[in-house]
């Protein structure tokens, strides 16, 4: 994850709402069940990763990091991640209003650590 | 089994078939592509002599002229950026970030120290990706954007030096009072961040000569 000592609820809630568009993660059940999805899918997970991928965090040099940081705060705050699309299909990726303070809070910090 | 084995056979030929495809299509723009550059090259006068100036430089000791001549393409790149947000010009906007896009590929950290040439190679991979997605966004978006790439050119010129007196501004008020950074070659405050909402909110915070 983003780095050794990620509080296991702020992990979970990034795997539930950002994994599979944001990572190597590539274990969907529900992925092959219905074609239009899937292809929705496919392009969009070929695509947000290019954009963000959590497993290659390590690899991001310090700015790197603090640029995509940024840009996670600005997603979140905008209600544009995780895609709404997305959520539609899978409410359990939806953040509720506590859950989104609780990844802002926590990225906000390692923003500032950096 | 035995079935699903034939079914990744048949999916792998189809996959091989796919990008033999593609390949040779690629070729094909790409060639398209050179022919086109060498035209443009060709009738670009002033390309060339910046080419010129370029390979005489010495290896090693490069004056303070010469660096910040490195730079000078991308800073005023960056500042066509700044005055189109400045006006609320969203497809100007695009547009710069479209050629910075451009004159950050053309840098060339050669001429730099080792140390130098790794923090200009971090600077300059971040700030294109900022210039690729001003170049397709929103202005909203676009202004987020403005701000990390505005301390990538700051970083920027802080190791290459600049041409012309630079100014630092600042308002507090962007990005839910986070505040936000910019440079410009005029004192006077014209904020990129707020453009005709709040043109002025800002202060000039140092003077970058
Ligand atoms: C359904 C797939 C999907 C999910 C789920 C998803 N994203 Fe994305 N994300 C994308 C795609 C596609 C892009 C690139 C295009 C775009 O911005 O729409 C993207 C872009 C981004 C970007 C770059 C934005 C920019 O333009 O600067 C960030 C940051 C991001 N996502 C963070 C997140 C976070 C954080 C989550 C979880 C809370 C999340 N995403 C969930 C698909 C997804
Ligand atoms: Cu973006």
């Amino acid at each position: 994850m983003l780095v050794n000592d990620v509080p296991k609820q702020v992990e979970n809630i990034i795997k539930t709402s950002c994994y599979d568009c944001h990572s190597n993660n590539t274990d969907y059940p529900w992925y092959n069940k219905v074609q239009p999805v899937a292809w929705f899918l496919e392009d969009h997970v070929t695509h947000g990763k290019e954009e963000l991928n959590f497993n290659e965090w390590a690899d991001y040099s310090n700015r790197r990091k603090n640029s995509k940081l940024k840009s996670i705060i600005s997603q979140i705050e905008n209600g544009e991640m995780p895609l709404w699309s997305y959520t539609l299909i899978h409410r359990e990726a939806k953040l509720s209003e506590d859950k989104r303070k609780t990844v802002l809070d926590w990225v906000s910090k390692l923003k500032d650590s950096l | 089994m035995r079935k699903s084995n034939v079914t990744t056979g048949i999916l792998a030929m189809a996959i091989i078939t796919l990008s033999a495809t593609s390949c040779k299509d690629k070729k094909k723009v790409q060639e398209n592509q050179e022919g086109h550059q060498t035209e443009q090259m060709e009738d670009s006068g002033h390309m060339d002599g910046a080419m010129e100036d370029h390979s005489q430089m010495d290896h090693d000791n490069m004056n303070h002229g010469e660096m910040a001549m490195m730079s000078s393409e991308v800073i005023a790149d960056y500042l066509t950026l700044k005055n189109a947000l400045v006006s609320d010009d969203k497809d100007g906007a695009a547009k710069a970030g479209e050629k910075l896009e451009g004159s950050l590929k053309n840098f060339d950290t050669s001429k730099f120290s080792d140390e130098q040439q790794d923090e200009l190679k971090d600077i300059i991979e971040d700030a294109t990706e900022h210039a690729e997605h001003i170049a397709k966004s929103d202005i909203g978006h676009q202004r987020e954007h403005f701000k990390t790439l505005s301390k990538d050119v700051v970083d920027m010129v802080a190791i290459t030096g600049t041409e012309n007196t630079l100014y630092e501004q600042y308002c507090p008020m962007y990005d839910n009072n986070k505040g936000g950074a910019w440079l410009s070659m005029n004192e006077e405050i014209k904020n990129p961040y707020f453009g005709d909402k709040m043109l002025t909110c800002g202060k000039v915070q140092r003077e970058i000569n």
